[in-house]
């Protein structure tokens, strides 16, 4: 099995079930790599495999593009119709990821928080959308690109509103004894430049990982459990499971999307102000 | 493409570990490991929620902002134990 989740809700291997000797195709690793829809080839041994993910993650930009496209074309000061839900999500990124952290002078960011939720919420909701079924979120790629742009930046915003010098003087609080700053820089340095980073592409990418790795445990389990018999109750529990696990997912893939960008936000914030 | 690198990175691995005794060693490692990194979280998800529900009811009428910062936090403590889910499957692949 080559991980195409269709694989594992229909074909199979015919007659695995419960009871028929086979042990449990268990999912892992191979669910999350996938035949590639057209193949470029670039010569020299290189080629480019256009795959389901990253298929996905097209649909989802041109989605959130789209959408914010007709939402804002012709804005009027009484909203009529799509413009509404455009109001409201630019309200809740603003009132609640923006304004808590940067303030009222951090509006200039909005656009980029704005696209970046949305993008991230959109591409983990494909885990529990029908035919798509898999969260582009939950390839490495994904989370450490968009942690790139964020890590950039307020590296970037760092240096420039606090000088190269000031950002590295501004990691250590005034008062402190001698003997505490040969644990307090280390520390501080690789908050700034190692641990963020990582931590924050990890989080999003293991969350979707490892929800996407429980829905196909539960689903298989459904399938493979099922029989005539008492396999009919266990399938049915493992499919209450299944039910649970995607409702689950549904707040965890919101959670995720707003704790990166209200982290996001909070990196610029600390940049722009003076450290601590 | 970064699924060709992850393919060659676990054929690489695999062809390390050719002794099926040892590679099922590790896989029941993996899941201890997992379970030594669920601890930490376990408790400290368990904090926060306890915390902001004595919040929540000491200050009714800030439970809005209680509820935000319980999230960030709850998301901030899961983070650790799904890296620990996580890593069985990279270093064993």
């Amino acid at each position: 099995m080559t991980g195409d989740n269709h694989v594992i809700a229909g074909a199979g291997i015919p007659g695995c079930h419960l009871f028929s000797g086979c042990g449990f195709p268990a999912p892992g690793l191979q669910n999350f790599t996938f035949p590639p829809i057209f193949t470029i080839n670039l010569g020299g041994g290189v080629v480019f495999h256009f795959t389901k993910p990253m298929l996905i993650a097209f649909i989802c930009a041109a989605a959130v593009i789209v959408f914010f496209a007709f939402a804002f074309a012709r804005p009027k000061l009484v909203p009529r119709g799509v413009q509404n839900i455009g109001e409201l999500a630019l309200l809740f990124v603003r009132d609640q990821i923006l304004r808590p952290s940067l303030g009222k002078k951090g509006d200039k960011y909005l656009s980029y928080l704005m696209s970046l939720f949305f993008f991230i919420w959109l591409m983990n909701l494909m885990e529990i959308i029908p035919v798509m079924e898999f969260p582009a979120t939950s390839k490495i790629a994904f989370p450490t690109s968009l942690m790139l742009t964020v890590y950039l930046t307020y590296l970037y915003l760092g240096f420039k509103h606090q000088g190269f010098a000031g950002y590295f003087k501004n990691m250590i609080p005034r008062d402190v004894p001698l003997w505490v700053l040969g644990i307090l820089i280390p520390i501080e340095v690789a908050r700034y430049f190692v641990v963020q980073p990582f931590t924050l592409a990890i989080r999003l990418f293991a969350n979707m990982f490892a929800g996407h790795l429980l829905l196909a445990v539960f689903t298989v389990a459904t399938w493979y459990l099922a029989g005539l018999t008492i396999g009919a109750l266990y399938a049915a529990t493992s499919f209450a499971m299944v039910l649970g696990v995607t409702l689950l997912e549904a707040l965890i893939e919101l959670l995720q999307a707003f704790i990166f960008t209200t982290l996001a936000a909070v990196y610029f914030a600390d940049s722009l102000e003076a450290g601590h | 493409m970064l699924d060709l690198a992850t393919h060659t990175l676990a054929a690489a691995a695999q062809t390390g570990i050719t002794d099926t005794g040892l590679h099922n060693a590790m896989k029941v490692l993996g899941g201890v490991a997992y379970g030594l990194a669920a601890i930490g979280p376990g408790v400290g998800i368990g904090l926060v929620f306890g915390h902001a529900i004595d919040a929540m009811a000491r200050q009714p009428e800030a439970t809005g902002r209680i509820t935000q910062y319980m999230w960030i936090g709850f998301s901030l403590t899961e983070a650790l134990a799904l890296i620990g889910i996580v890593i069985p499957f990279i270093f064993g692949a």
